[in-house]
């Protein structure tokens, strides 16, 4: 059988993406639909003391004006699954919209207008003035440094705080030591589809069109605050375009939606605009990373310390956690990483492309490249001679690890050793070139995740999973999978996600979708297929009949006899006799590769934990083979090399990433086009990151200055370098049977330090805070 | 977007009649700028005049070598006309070097002169501003000012002027013809642009019931000499922290005549007479360029981000001059 999966196969949505026949969430036309837009705060800190409403309740078409005088009371989550499969978050769990006159930050919801067009209420909105009792925010880090922090655990209950060996004993022995601080700013993930949320009430049920990368988890987060059972919500999300962590979260507009639909008794359609976006729906916190090294002459790593600050807010702690990555990267015997957090008048920051994978390996990565440069030994060299044979952390073996390979590869493809290491040496034209490198990391996450597959009589199959495409090729590799596991063709395969009346799948966080939906569809469609086979070969009218399970193949939907292929009939032939409207195979597994997971996403002994909804995951013969494989043996991690070539003009500060080669290890490659497209995005993230994006907040009042896309500057085609992407493409034995691990985040790890140690090879000069915007190296 | 009615205006008198008549009606070309700051409630016009039927998209080449650029010209049709390639390459290097292709596909010659400051507290009214909202103070001196300009400033607004192409117009000596219910008259475009003093808000000489018609570049030979160098913070589609406009005529080693021209760093496109009086007559070196670049910032006033501009302005101008002055 050819098999798909592997091979670049184009999108199967692409045609429907390029003409508009994708819907994403704002795009679906409701009968009656009225359309809402929010107020925001124009301070950081304070009580409302008036809101002047008259002038827009005027107005021709404006329905209703909710504020917190007039609101809906909402519930508080009870609890939270932080960002496992099945759970809900809100972005601010203490911030519930509307309920009082309290103001925590710029750009807070504090009235949402609904009118009859889109004009009308944003006009109106315009039109309502609030007077303010204005506090001092604290907005800076450096304001609140006194009542920084130390959480016990991170995101889901993830170690944060962490230490091994004697860290005053390493770093005092140390024969060569280092001590810098690196910062990054805040950033912000503007994906291109803006959040948005339609709301729909029919008596007692609701449904919801949401942007989310939490299909299950946005649907229970809304149903937990309006105080009524998930179940009488359905949310769907059939495509988002972008969310790079901003919708793994539930923010205040998603509520907003059905509190204002509820409010006009008719549905109602909430979109942020960009100027929004900067305020209330996330972001990537700041980070002063303070990192101690101490080594031997020979470069051998004795003591590694990672001590960072971060910023939340007063309404929800999110903690970047910028220094995990830093326990697993080399073989140290000291370590000691800290997360402190200071609460801040600003939005609660989340998860953004990596989060602590992103700003930790920038601090990390530049400050090994500052060691080597001090040892005089070569920066691969350095990181060889810390190369961790097994996660330096617990002792576990890799599940799978190929990063010397990855060097290589990068070295040999980038021409690493026929640079002149001389700092400033080398030139082309007015500009001075420049080599650098750092290491990639990212987690191999994968969780609980259910689907079903049926295959029906005309010989189609759809497969099913409540887990949602946020842009990355989810349907595509999904299609690829089920086709390679039933023996179809791509062009027969439908693949059903975001509709929470689906199977329950994972939310798509932590580069998990692939890995854990992934499975999921092969195994209930070997289940669907194995069915079939049985009702074949037991069946007196079947040309397989006595036939054993094992030797049959399935090629183009026709089963056969593997040493008899003349022997054999279809699908739809089984189908069709049977007499049945189709055949369904279902998996539901709760494989977790996470070192510390919330109660849903542990690892249960007989799998129901995934929710799949008619139980019969668990005769599933391949769902168990999948689960009797003792993972807590592995730690699933994933690496890669970042390697880049600047230039940079020395008269006028402007740096130019010409090539960038990126040898990335995730395991088995899906499809070698989406791979491929995850790691250039991740690299272009990182570009970004490295050279201009930065939000700037005003110095006196904390409020954001930069709004747009125009003060906000991600890269554009023009700053676009040679991109060379490889894999190393071998199964990860242990983290599936299909071997993938996730590659959306990798990409954007490494890549920003890769960048920074290219501008000092370049210059001479050692940049430490980002953005590297030209003024920076006049 | 505040409310507001659309008519077309099929000549320049409808336009002067229109105007004239309702204080709050503005004219719409391209768009490009006018739309973006109707959105953020910092234009609040009730009435659009649509200008884009008038017969004004005309680039003519003069009989005494001057160009006349029609105030309808978009920005791709003026930067790849041969006239303005061959004649005067900076102002097609300048009007490239701004926006995006499908913008300048857009916006218009009239337009361009007139778009207004891409200061972050003029396109959000929730903030302070004294070009915005009269008297109301200025957000961007205490505050985020990276962006913002050293030359020209005032105690009341420091916005940088965002136009590349009027850069290159200054140093071009360009003219622009206007026609209103007074009749026609021509300003040198060095006397278009005010300087915010007290009065930030009011930026041209253009009075509400006049339209440009067109813009004149008179003949300069040594312009097809001349050169945009832009610096920013990515490689495209970003206004610039500095650029200079520039030409030299240089005879025998020694600089017969100059011009030069900032961008980013005034509160209008900025031309440099004391730049260019160092130039002049001088010998033709990098040295000569420093002076040069070293008196064009003289009077500049930096605030708590933007220092950094006084340097790379200087950069920027060596830069470009030793491009046209053939010593790179």
């Amino acid at each position: 059988m050819n098999q798909l999966t592997g091979k670049p196969v184009d999108r199967v949505d692409g045609r429907l993406k390029v003409t508009g026949g994708a819907k994403y969430s704002a795009e679906f036309d409701i009968k009656n639909l009225a359309y809402g837009v929010t107020v925001q705060s124009t301070i950081s800190k304070g009580r409302i003391s008036k809101i002047d409403t008259k002038e827009a309740e005027a107005l021709p078409g404006v329905l209703a004006i909710i504020t917190y005088k007039n609101s809906m009371s909402l519930h508080q989550l009870s609890s939270e699954g932080g960002g496992s499969p099945g759970s809900g978050k809100l972005g601010e769990k203490d911030l519930l919209p509307l309920q009082s006159d309290r103001i925590f930050y710029d750009g807070q919801h504090l009235a949402v207008v609904v009118a009859e067009t889109f004009e009308q209420a944003e006009h109106a909105a315009h039109l309502i003035k609030i007077e303010y009792q204005q506090e001092k925010p604290i907005f800076e880090i450096e304001q609140n440094i006194a009542e920084a922090y130390k959480p016990e655990k991170g995101l889901g209950g993830s170690e944060i705080q962490l230490k091994r060996g004697d860290i005053e004993k390493g770093l005092a022995d140390a024969e060569v030591k280092l001590d810098e601080t690196y910062i990054t700013p805040v950033y912000h993930h503007n994906a291109m589809e803006p959040h948005a949320t339609i709301a729909e009430w029919n008596g007692e049920q609701l449904t919801i069109y949401d942007s989310t990368q939490s299909v299950i988890g946005s649907r229970n987060a809304i149903a937990q605050q309006l105080g009524i059972l998930p179940d009488k919500v359905r949310l769907i999300s059939y495509f988002i375009g972008g969310g790079f962590g901003s919708k793994g979260f539930t923010w205040p507009h998603s509520v907003l939606a059905p509190m204002a639909a509820k409010h006009v008794g008719r549905p109602v359609k909430i979109v942020l605009t960009r100027m929004q976006m900067f305020t209330c729906n996330g972001r990537r916190s700041r980070t002063i990373q303070k990192i101690e090294l101490g080594s031997g002459k020979n470069g051998k790593l004795a003591a590694i310390r990672h001590a960072n600050t971060v910023e939340t807010s007063f309404v929800d702690e999110f903690i970047e956690p910028a220094g995990t990555a830093t326990k697993l990267l080399y073989d140290s015997p000291n370590l000691d990483v800290s997360h402190s957090v200071v609460r801040l008048n600003k939005a609660t920051p989340c998860p953004t492309r990596a989060p602590g994978e992103a700003p930790g390996t920038f601090a990390f990565e530049v400050a090994l490249d500052e060691l080597a440069y001090k040892l005089k030994i070569d920066p691969i060299e350095l990181r060889l001679a810390n190369y961790a044979e097994k996660n330096p952390h617990d002792g576990h073996a890799w599940s799978s690890k190929y990063l010397k390979e990855c060097y290589q590869q990068g070295a040999a493809a980038i021409g690493w050793t026929k640079r002149n290491v001389a700092v400033g040496s080398m030139k082309e034209g007015h500009y001075l070139v420049g080599y650098g490198m750092a290491t990639a990391i990212y987690p191999g996450n994968r969780g609980a995740a259910a689907a079903k597959v049926r295959l029906y009589p005309d010989g189609r199959a759809v497969a099913a999973c409540c887990t949602q495409d946020i842009g990355t090729g989810t349907y595509t590799i999904l299609s690829q999978i089920a086709a390679d596991a039933l023996g179809l063709p791509l062009n027969l395969i439908e693949v059903r996600l975001g509709d929470t009346q689906l199977p329950k799948g994972p939310n798509s966080g932590g580069s998990q979708t692939a890995a854990s939906a992934g499975p999921a569809v092969q195994e209930a469609a070997l289940d669907a297929k194995s069915k079939l086979i049985k009702k074949a070969i037991a069946d007196k009218k079947s040309p397989l009949f006595g036939q054993q399970e094992q030797t049959i193949s399935v090629e183009n939907g026709r089963l056969f006899v593997q040493s008899e292929p003349t022997k054999g009939e279809t699908y739809t032939d089984i189908i069709k006799r049977a007499g049945v409207p189709m055949m369904e195979g279902s998996a539901d597994i709760t494989v977790s590769t996470r070192e510390t997971q919330s109660q849903e996403a542990n690892p249960t002994s007989k799998g129901r934990g995934g929710g799949g909804e008619e139980g019969k995951a668990d005769t599933n013969p391949f769902v168990k083979q999948d689960q009797d494989v003792d993972r807590k043996k592995y730690s699933f991690q994933s690496f890669g090399a970042q390697f880049v070539k600047v230039l940079v003009d020395p008269d006028l500060g402007t740096v130019r990433v010409d090539k960038v080669v990126s040898v990335i290890d995730i395991g088995k490659v899906l499809n070698l086009k989406t791979a491929e497209n995850q790691v250039m995005g991740g690299v272009i993230f990182g570009i970004g990151m490295a050279l201009m994006e930065h939000t700037a907040y005003d110095p006196n009042n904390g409020r954001v200055v930069t709004r747009d896309l125009a003060d906000y500057l991600v890269p554009v085609n023009a700053d676009m370098p040679e991109f060379n992407v490889q894999f190393i493409d071998k199964p990860d034995p242990y983290i599936s049977p299909i071997g993938a691990r996730g590659v959306g985040e990798i990409g954007i790890t490494g890549i920003t330090a890769a960048i920074t140690n290219a501008v000092y090879h370049a210059t001479g000069k050692r940049i430490r805070e980002l953005p590297i915007s030209p003024d920076k190296l006049l | 977007m505040h409310p507001f009615t659309l008519i077309e205006a099929q000549n320049n008198q409808a336009v002067i009649h229109a105007l004239t008549s309702n204080l709050k009606a503005k004219m719409i070309a391209g768009g490009t700028n006018l739309l973006d700051l109707m959105k953020m409630y910092v234009e609040k016009p009730e009435q659009l005049v649509d200008i884009n039927g008038l017969d004004l998209k005309k680039i003519e080449s003069l009989p005494d070598g001057g160009v006349r650029i029609g105030a309808l010209v978009t920005n791709t049709d003026l930067a790849y006309h041969p006239a303005i390639v061959q004649q005067y390459p900076v102002l097609s290097e300048a009007v490239l070097a701004g926006a995006s292709a499908q913008l300048r596909n857009m916006a218009t010659t009239g337009g361009n002169i007139l778009q207004r400051t891409r200061c972050p507290y003029f396109f959000n009214d929730t903030f302070p501003c004294n070009k915005r909202n009269p008297g109301s103070g200025c957000s961007a001196i205490p505050g985020y000012n990276r962006m913002h300009a050293i030359l020209g400033t005032s105690g009341k607004c420091i916005a940088a002027h965002p136009s590349d192409m009027a850069v290159a117009l200054v140093a071009l000596d360009a003219v622009v013809h206007i026609q209103g219910a007074k009749g026609e008259r021509s300003v040198p475009i060095r006397d278009f642009h005010r300087l915010p003093g007290e009065t930030p808000h009011i930026e041209t000489v253009l009075q509400h019931d006049e339209l440009i018609t067109a813009v004149e570049l008179p003949a300069i030979p040594f312009a097809a000499k001349s050169h945009y160098l832009k610096v920013r913070d990515r490689a495209s589609y970003e206004f610039a922290l500095t650029s200079a406009a520039v030409a030299l005529d240089v005879n025998n080693g020694v600089i017969r005549s100059a011009r030069v021209a900032l961008g980013g760093v005034g509160t209008k496109p900025w031309r440099s007479a004391e730049a260019e009086k160092v130039l002049t007559g001088a010998k033709n070196s990098v040295e000569t360029y420093k002076t040069a670049a070293n008196v064009a910032l003289q009077g500049a006033k930096e605030y708590k981000y933007n220092a950094f501009k006084i340097e790379l302005a200087k950069r920027t101008i060596v830069r470009a001059l030793t491009t046209v002055g053939g010593l790179s």
